[in-house]
């Protein structure tokens, strides 16, 4: 039986308010160990307040091929941005 | 003996702890069974000198002779040291390295917990900083004591062999003398022989979830936190972490 | 460097595929794991980012010989600090190269048993305490001057683990100089040992960019992949520019009695370093390579237990909350 520790990607909050970001990965035996390596490896100088773990192997990701498809149609839709949109200097900060 | 004297010997007790625990950790970088437990045993190394500085400093600062935490943990023989037998045992292997570390932190994070309330502002304030970091200590040193208990044959039975060599140390940190008294007395620290009862919970529900069992004898070594009597090996581990400062004395690193 | 000598894979893939491949790094696009990829590319990739892996791991064992002996509590604090990054970035790059489709393992085996390499740099002894200020100094500095462009490099994984390294990274050579300084403005015993520290490291510094590599057809195309950013010469080159000063700084004298500064090129010209040394280094036969790759062995070996012992009571309790579900 093949003996190597799982792989893990590790996700890691911050700030308050943040979202989770994908920091890197490493290897633990399960995920309470991931956890805490996460923190050992991840947060040496303070940088998490929050740490998911997720086995490397659960995650399904989309195909290259895909990124048309996937990508494109948000791409036209440009006034989902804030900068689209002109608003006179006299009305303020929005 | 004074107030101050039994003070300046608590406070060398615990940064001695945490300096000679802290020296045998470091041994460990580099050498590692896995790339995130040697980093790993580098953080509780960091954190344990972080501590050795700051528990050495006000006993330096107590004894009032202008010297430094460093002037301490570089230049005192070996009789002059105030830390427990269990802290200066050669690391083995991983397994004896993470069952001292075990022991020491259930003990750690207890009397921490109490000296967080100690009348003296300085230690609470070190005990507040330190019990955080001590409290991630037990949390890593539990788990890796239980997985490895509860893991292979032969991880078993080193954890075992980890456990019935070390525990004859666990009991010193227990014993109350003289000192203790003064602290107990002036409201600084606590009685160690009242942190055994929490300590034997602590202890057993781990080993136990490890499915390894306490050796029956309560024989405990002693004279290591009276300075009375070391072992061995603590004259080594002085050579090495001594030998710049002995052999260049005065000159500034 | 950290990865000398890379060979780079011959490719032979559609030549259409490869000039699209082509022309996404020449646009500056980053390649990801799940991207078409040559196989040359692939391949270079895993033995360089695997031999930048090795050898912080390796990179440890120099430095952690001088924890216990650290002089000061602080000093010893953050020589500690400091080898940890290495481990650090030793498992950042490994996990880069997992993406490839390699393991940890099989790159770990790879190392332990010769068949891949570490930098040659690890291979020579840290004798005194300013070793540690020469290897921060010059060695993490030739290192910078290698892994601040590779931060650009086309392969994603390997750019952002360089980014988080080169962050933090930064106090490591700072610390170096800080230590050096110490002992070149000490006492006439400490001012010695710094002397001694840049003499035996400043010929294997230099060696760590590698031979001259201006006929190299393996570096022309691994800098056509942006997986190689500069050429050796050229970063040793800015290496003794940038060292130079800071050596006379501190008073102590570069080992090149023919060192000195060409006004025409605006550069300094110094002696090359002994290059058939380089290759018995390479070889095997520098002063610590077998003491360093015992030391992983060892390392290796007796963790076993332990890495078993960890897998098998995580695997025993996953079975346990099945059966209880």
């Amino acid at each position: 039986m093949k003996n190597e520790w799982p792989l893990w990607e590790i996700f890691i909050r911050g700030q308050h308010g943040m979202s989770h970001r994908h920091v890197g990965s490493l290897h633990a035996p399960d995920a309470e160990m991931a956890i805490k390596n996460a923190r050992d490896v991840y947060t040496r100088r303070n940088e998490g307040v929050s740490i998911w773990v997720v086995e490397a192997n659960n995650i399904s990701a989309s195909s290259p091929s895909d990124k048309g498809p996937l990508y494109e149609p948000s791409e036209s839709k440009v006034y989902r941005h804030p900068t689209f949109f002109d608003i006179p200097e006299e009305v303020g900060a929005m | 003996m004074t107030r101050d004297e039994a003070f300046t010997q608590f406070l060398l007790r615990m940064g001695d702890n945490t300096l000679i625990l802290g020296h045998r950790v470091s041994e460990w970088c580099g050498h590692a069974p896995v790339l995130e437990e040697d980093i790993a045993l580098a953080n509780t190394a960091l954190d344990l000198i972080g501590q050795t500085q700051m528990w050495l400093g006000l006993a330096a600062e107590l004894q009032g002779e202008g010297k430094s935490a460093d002037d301490l943990a570089f230049l005192r023989d070996a009789w002059d040291f105030r830390n427990v037998l269990l802290v200066e045992v050669p690391n083995h292997d991983f397994g004896r390295t993470l069952m001292r570390q075990f022991l020491f932190d259930a003990w750690h994070l207890i009397q921490l917990g109490r000296l967080v309330k100690s009348s003296d502002p300085r230690v609470a304030a070190i005990a507040e900083k330190a019990s955080k970091e001590a409290a991630y200590h037990l949390e890593r040193s539990a788990d890796t004591v239980v997985s490895l208990g509860d893991g292979t044959e032969e991880s078993h039975r080193r954890m075992q062999e980890a456990l019935d060599y070390l525990w004859p140390y666990a009991g010193e940190m227990f014993q109350s003398d003289e000192v203790d008294a003064e602290m107990v007395k002036a409201g600084i620290a606590p009685d160690p022989a009242a942190l055994r009862e929490e300590y034997d919970a602590l202890v057993s529900r781990v080993l136990d979830e490890a499915t390894l069992t306490i050796p029956e004898s309560r024989f405990a070594h002693k004279g290591g936190r009276t300075g009375a009597m070391h072992t061995e090996h603590l004259g080594h581990l002085l050579t090495q972490m001594q030998w710049l400062q002995r052999a260049y004395p005065g000159a500034k690193w | 460097m950290y990865a000398q000598m890379i060979k780079s894979e011959a490719t032979q893939d559609d030549p259409e595929k490869l000039a699209a491949f082509q022309a996404r790094i020449d646009a500056g696009e980053k390649i990801e794991p799940k991207d078409w990829m040559p196989e040359g590319y692939r391949k270079t990739l895993i033995r360089q980012i695997g031999q930048h892996a090795h050898s912080e791991i390796v990179g440890q064992l120099p430095e952690g010989n001088w924890i216990t002996r650290a002089p000061t509590l602080e000093r010893k604090a953050i020589l500690l600090a400091k080898v940890q990054d290495e481990a650090g970035h030793g498992l950042y790059l490994y996990c880069a190269a997992e993406t490839l489709g390699v393991t940890r393992d099989e790159l770990t085996e790879m190392l332990l048993d010769g068949r891949m390499k570490y930098s040659s740099i690890f291979n020579y002894p840290t004798l005194n305490w300013a070793d540690m200020g020469a290897v921060g100094w010059l060695v993490d500095g030739a290192a910078i001057m290698n892994q601040v462009p590779l931060q650009r490099t086309s392969f994603g994984p390997y750019s952002r683990a360089m980014i988080r390294i080169c962050k933090e990274e930064s106090f490591h050579q700072r610390q170096g100089y800080d230590v050096i300084r110490k002992m070149a403005e000490g006492t006439p015993e400490q001012k010695k040992m710094a002397q001694d520290a840049l003499n035996r490291l400043w010929y294997p510094s230099l060696m760590m960019f590698g031979p001259s590599d201006k006929d190299s057809v393996h570096s022309a195309q691994s800098m056509a992949w942006k997986i190689k950013m500069n050429t050796n010469d050229e970063l040793r080159q800015k290496f003794v520019d940038q060292t130079v000063p800071q050596a006379e700084y501190l008073g102590l004298t570069v080992p090149d009695p023919d060192l000195k500064w060409n006004e025409e090129r605006g550069h300094y010209d110094y002696t090359d370093p002994d290059w058939s040394e380089f290759f018995d280094v390479i070889q095997g036969n520098g002063p610590c390579n077998t003491d360093r790759l015992a030391a992983r062995n060892k390392a290796w070996d007796d963790g076993k237990w332990v890495r078993d012992g960890m897998l098998a009571h995580a695997r025993k309790k996953a079975a346990r909350k099945h059966a209880a579900e």
